[in-house]
């Protein structure tokens, strides 16, 4: 596909029933009711000259360039504010038009620089081809008088300039920032003559304000007076691939717009179902890592973790890998043998390496990162609903009314998601938000939750189960959809027991820290608020209740007849790319694709006669318990694709100590990460950029990732698990992701309709793709649950073990920011730092003050497992009692503190509480500094050709 | 800030503060700087971006408290046929650094010009003796 720009409409789709037939230049066009003039001119191929208008914002009626003629009515009305009506005759090209249309541009003109054959938007502009569409070809009004040339250029944005000369002032940015990214960052200064783009007061510049760095302003300008710094390096793009973003689990699409093999710049798509053309910081700005100095595109190898690394070609570092591997295997059999999947890997690479471990390596030892991001999900939406996956798609949000969101962070972790659902709370959608921190939707522009239930970490279920029984007692349960839908003895006794008066929220504020008085307003809200609709994320499942909190979740939901169609549901925000599809691909120990158990011999029987191998009956090894078996001596070798455990898996001292344990530790990644200071093997991987596949975000939506360029380690991911698969004598021979999909889709029957042809052809497909859903489905269990009949548990809050006490007496929570991204191996790597530079520790002014510390003071962070230094942040967005921080830097390994407590089902490490403690500091901890050292030491590649003169 | 925060919690019930809010601080502080623009900001749920482009919307809000008095000259079309023009250079050396004289387009009295104001009251069928005096007495 060559360079075309993505078509522009002029103003938004409408949505209507009913529709309006009229009449274009003598052509008949037939759109919905409310539909502009211009959008109806566009959809039948014509197009009216318009500079104000696009089609993510709302139309403006300013630049006064798309006037057309209506027959009986007076004047020349602006298309993209008047609406058609039934039988309206158009006419948007005449004389009078014509000379308007130019008189107008001929101004735009007389104070716009005329250097477009050096202006980086050349042949780009939308203000170029409107000049070229009027047939301007003179320009009375010279530059003698008042003007805006020679003007500054804003450039304090890594990512983009702002260069006022170049701006005709249509406040397309202004509006884009309002209406798609709902930050309203930016604003028109003064009037008239004087009428600037300003980022805020006067004091304010791009990096300073309030800007979130969304791109969405870029995106809107049709000049280049907001400009990708990367196209003015570049250039303009040659062609453009659609592919899909490697970041969360929203899943955007993007066009990656190039020049050769060189990305100029990543475009949100405007067809894309997840982000319906919207994008953030990272998925548009931060891919600068892929082509970093740190990349490792050689493979790797050492004896013994002492020794420097040494450079190898693929084929000895395979056959050195494979022979390590078998040799354990025939001294410590197959169970002492294990892999990790990644989620940030496609759908496609994380099939191979658990085919590889259970078919190859020959145990069920495989695992995913997963396990301690989402797993109590798979766990506890499978019990209640039958199936480990959300309930809805995105645009489920515009029809909510009530919006629950407990444990996320939407706005720093989820940015595209988190626009869509602020746009709808803007049309007035209420918010309850359970979250021991006043993150950004509790109160930001706009915004205001009607209820902020700040509960003390790791009472999620308590506060649940206390919104249960008001909704129980108060006699607010949907009893119509219970009946229809539920188990009704299950549902009994989960009514008895959370009816009990030891559940009310009065009997529970001492231990939530809930006013009970706002927690039955909560739920009151909840339940009677209209189609309620609960999104959650990491602050759910890592707890010692995670999977109980999933469960209450869904009683709350289920309870309240919110599950079945669009506007409800319950709603995983997945954090990584491809969690969902991880978990899908039969990553967990004890499950096969489509979450089959191991156990069960007619799965496992299918899988043998394909793949033609005998497979384990029993479950494998979680993460943790490799680690610990590594400890014992019982598990030797680990293939980990593309997860950095050292750095995000909890109580990292546990982590280096299982991973020192084994004789072979293959670490397959981009960068020399943190586990790879352990490692022998390192097996340079592939960016998203070079490898085709798919990825599965949080509504289930499977979506192509395409190449668009070589890989610059010379292989893709799932390339190198098929040398290493063929080294150990399985003879695959898979030519292109799109046999392992088939693969997939002939092994797993919700994805039975899903090929790589029509994902191509429609874009994405959310399974189930079935017979049932031959489309996929949208929105689950809309006539039934998968299960049958939704299944209530009765959720006992039981509290941590993890308690502060006088010598831990704070409570540690851990979370995302919007620049950075989990370990920061890709963020960290590009101009995201300007935002973030480090973490931080966030403490309420009292404890700060009862310890001497004030804002920006570094400090120790000691819990009962470890301890680690960092710079504070006084702030009372966190309760008294409570701190919190991210984990975004290894300097910091703020898992260092956290410990090896997890979910009870599920072992999804408890992050979200460690009880703590914070004292002044003056320096880094020993810990730190050996770390560091080892790290230095760790990382030595020795290059024996060094030194030598060069040929 | 405190001055700020009572001014705002006296709004507080009104639909559309802003505007009111903006008048009590220009009028009780003497100008809206860019700290009174990001508190009032904060406490009423919106940008500073908001805040900033209506502050900078309306001639009649100042970004630096200016204690001189104002004299208000209009130079629109009417005020123009009737003389003011050719009055603007004694004006100006009547007015020296001492009082500042704003350009204004149109106090709607027309048919008696030229005009100015200076604070609530209008003064119409002004020469130029009658408007440098205006000013030095101002």
């Amino acid at each position: 596909m060559g360079y075309a720009k993505q078509p522009d409409f002029g103003t938004p789709e409408v949505r209507s029933d009913h529709t309006v037939t009229l009449s274009i230049d003598g052509r008949e066009v037939t759109v919905p009711e409310g539909t502009s003039v211009m959008r109806a001119a566009a959809e039948i191929g014509g197009d009216i000259p318009k500079l104000c208008a696009t089609d993510m914002v709302k139309s403006f009626g300013s630049c006064r360039l798309c006037l057309v003629e209506v027959e009986g009515m007076r004047g020349t009305p602006a298309s993209c504010t008047t609406p058609v009506t039934e039988g309206m005759v158009v006419k948007t090209q005449t004389p009078r038009l014509e000379k308007l249309r130019r008189g107008v541009m001929e101004l735009y003109i007389s104070d716009h620089p005329l250097d477009c054959l050096t202006c980086s938007a050349n042949n780009d502009c939308e203000l170029q081809d409107a000049a070229a569409e009027v047939g301007l070809r003179d320009v009375r009004y010279g530059y003698d008088g008042a003007h805006h040339l020679g003007q500054v250029p804003d450039l304090s944005n890594p990512y983009f300039l702002f260069a006022p000369d170049k701006c005709i002032v249509c406040s397309r940015c202004v509006r884009a920032c309002d209406e798609v990214q709902g930050t309203l960052a930016l604003t028109v200064e003064a009037r008239g003559f004087d009428s600037k783009i300003s980022a805020g007061t006067a004091k304010d510049d791009f990096l300073s304000s309030e800007c979130v760095s969304c791109g969405a302003c870029v995106q809107a300008c049709p000049t280049s007076a907001l400009m990708e710094k990367s196209v003015k390096q570049h250039g303009k793009p040659e062609r453009s691939v659609v592919t899909t973003c490697a970041y969360c689990g929203v899943g955007c699409t993007f066009r990656a717009e190039m020049r050769g093999e060189q990305l100029v710049r990543m475009v949100p798509w405007k067809e894309g179902k997840a982000n319906r053309g919207h994008s953030c910081v990272k998925g548009r700005f931060a891919w600068g890592y892929a082509n970093h100095k740190d990349r490792i595109t050689s493979p790797m190898i050492r004896d013994s973790i002492d020794e420097p690394w040494r450079e190898v070609s693929w084929a000895e570092a395979i056959s050195y890998t494979a022979g390590r591997l078998k040799d354990i295997r025939a001294q410590h059999g197959a169970r002492a043998l294990g892999g990790i999947t990644s989620s940030r890997c496609t759908n496609e690479e994380t099939f191979l390496v658990q085919k590889l471990v259970r078919g190859g390596f020959g145990s069920n030892n495989v695992d995913t990162c997963a396990r301690v991001c989402h797993s109590p999900t798979g766990y506890g939406l499978k019990t209640t609903f039958g199936t480990s996956a959300g309930t809805q798609d995105f645009d489920s949000v515009e029809h909510s009314d009530v919006i629950l969101v407990i444990g996320a962070n939407p706005t720093d972790a989820h940015p595209v998601f988190a626009s869509r659902m602020k746009r709808r709370l803007r049309e007035g959608a209420k918010l309850i938000v359970i979250d021991p921190r006043r993150i950004d939707l509790v109160r930001s522009p706009h915004i205001e939750a009607a209820h902020h239930l700040p509960l003390q970490p790791g009472t999620n279920v308590a506060v649940l189960t206390a919104m249960a029984h008001v909704i129980v007692t108060e006699g607010l349960v949907d009893t119509q959809f219970v009946a229809e839908r539920c188990e009704v003895d299950a549902f009994e006794d989960w009514a008895r027991f959370v009816a009990d008066e030891s559940h009310s929220p009065e009997r529970l504020e001492p231990v939530t820290r809930v006013p009970a008085e706002e927690l039955r307003a909560a739920a009151r809200l909840f339940a009677t608020g209209g189609n309620g609709a609960i999104y959650y994320g990491l602050g759910v499942t890592e707890h010692s209740q995670g999977s109980s909190t999933v469960m209450a979740i869904a009683n709350l939901a289920m309870a309240t007849g919110n599950i079945g169609r669009p506007g409800v549901g319950v709603n995983p925000l997945r954090g990584q790319n491809n969690v969902q599809g991880a978990c899908d691909m039969g990553s967990f120990p004890h499950e096969l694709s489509g979450y089959r158990h191991i156990s069960d011999a007619e799965t496992r029987a299918l899988f043998e006669s394909d793949w033609g191998v005998t497979l384990d009956a029993e479950p494998g090894l979680r993460i943790n318990n490799m680690l610990d078996a590594a400890v014992d001596g019982t598990f030797r070798a680990i293939y980990i694709q593309g997860e950095d455990i050292l750095q995000s898996d909890p109580d990292t001292k546990h982590v280096a100590a299982g991973l020192e344990a084994m004789d072979c530790v293959i670490v397959h990644d981009l960068f020399l990460n943190e586990t790879a200071n352990y490692a022998h093997v390192f097996l340079p991987g592939s960016t998203f950029l070079e490898k085709d596949g798919t990825f599965t975000n949080a509504e289930r939506r499977i979506q192509p990732v395409r190449r668009v360029m070589d890989p610059a380690n010379g292989y893709e991911d799932w390339q190198v698990t098929q040398l290493l698969a063929n080294a150990m004598g399985l003879g695959w021979d898979y030519g292109h992701p799109s046999e392992i999909l088939t693969e997939i889709a002939r092994l797993t029957p919700t994805f039975a309709g899903v090929t790589w042809e029509r994902l191509c052809e429609e874009g994405s497909l959310q399974w189930p793709v079935n017979e049932a859903n031959p489309d996929g489905a949208p929105v689950m269990h809309v006539d039934g649950f998968v299960r049958g009949k939704g299944h209530f548990v009765v959720t006992e809050y039981v509290p941590t073990d993890e308690k502060a006490g006088p010598r831990f007496p704070l409570l540690l929570t851990t979370g995302r920011i919007l620049s950075q991204y989990n370990v920061g191996a890709q963020t960290r790597r590009t101009a995201n730092t300007a935002w973030h530079p480090e973490d931080l520790l966030e403490m309420h002014p009292t404890d700060a003050e009862n310890r001497g510390l004030n804002d920006g003071d570094w400090v120790r962070l000691a819990s009962r497992k470890g301890e680690t230094t960092l710079r504070i942040k006084v702030t009372d967005r966190v309760a008294p009692g409570v701190v919190y921080t991210t984990f975004h830097h290894p300097e910091t390994q703020a898992n260092v503190v956290t410990t090896d407590f997890s979910d009870w089902a599920t072992n999804c490490p408890e992050y979200k509480v460690t009880a703590v403690q914070v004292s002044a500091s003056n320096g880094p901890t020993d810990w730190q500094e050996d770390y560091a050292d080892l790290a230095e030491r760790s990382r030595r590649i020795s290059h024996e050709a060094e030194g030598e003169p060069a040929e | 800030m405190d001055r700020i925060d009572q001014i705002v919690a006296r709004h507080a019930d009104r639909e559309g503060p802003l505007l009111p809010i903006l008048h009590d601080v220009q009028a009780e502080l003497g100008a809206i700087d860019t700290a009174a623009e990001t508190r009032i900001a904060y406490l009423l749920n919106l940008t500073r971006a908001e805040v900033h482009g209506v502050v900078s919307f309306y001639h009649d809000f100042r970004a630096e408290p200016d204690p001189r008095p104002v004299v208000q000259v209009c130079r629109a079309e009417a005020c123009q046929a009737r003389g003011i023009e050719a009055m603007m250079p004694a004006v100006a050396a009547a007015a020296g650094d001492r009082v500042r004289v704003e350009t204004v387009y149109c106090l709607g009295l027309c048919s008696v010009g030229p005009n100015a104001r200076i604070g609530d009251d209008l003064h119409a069928r002004l020469d130029e003796g009658a408007l440098t005096k205006l000013v030095e007495r101002a």
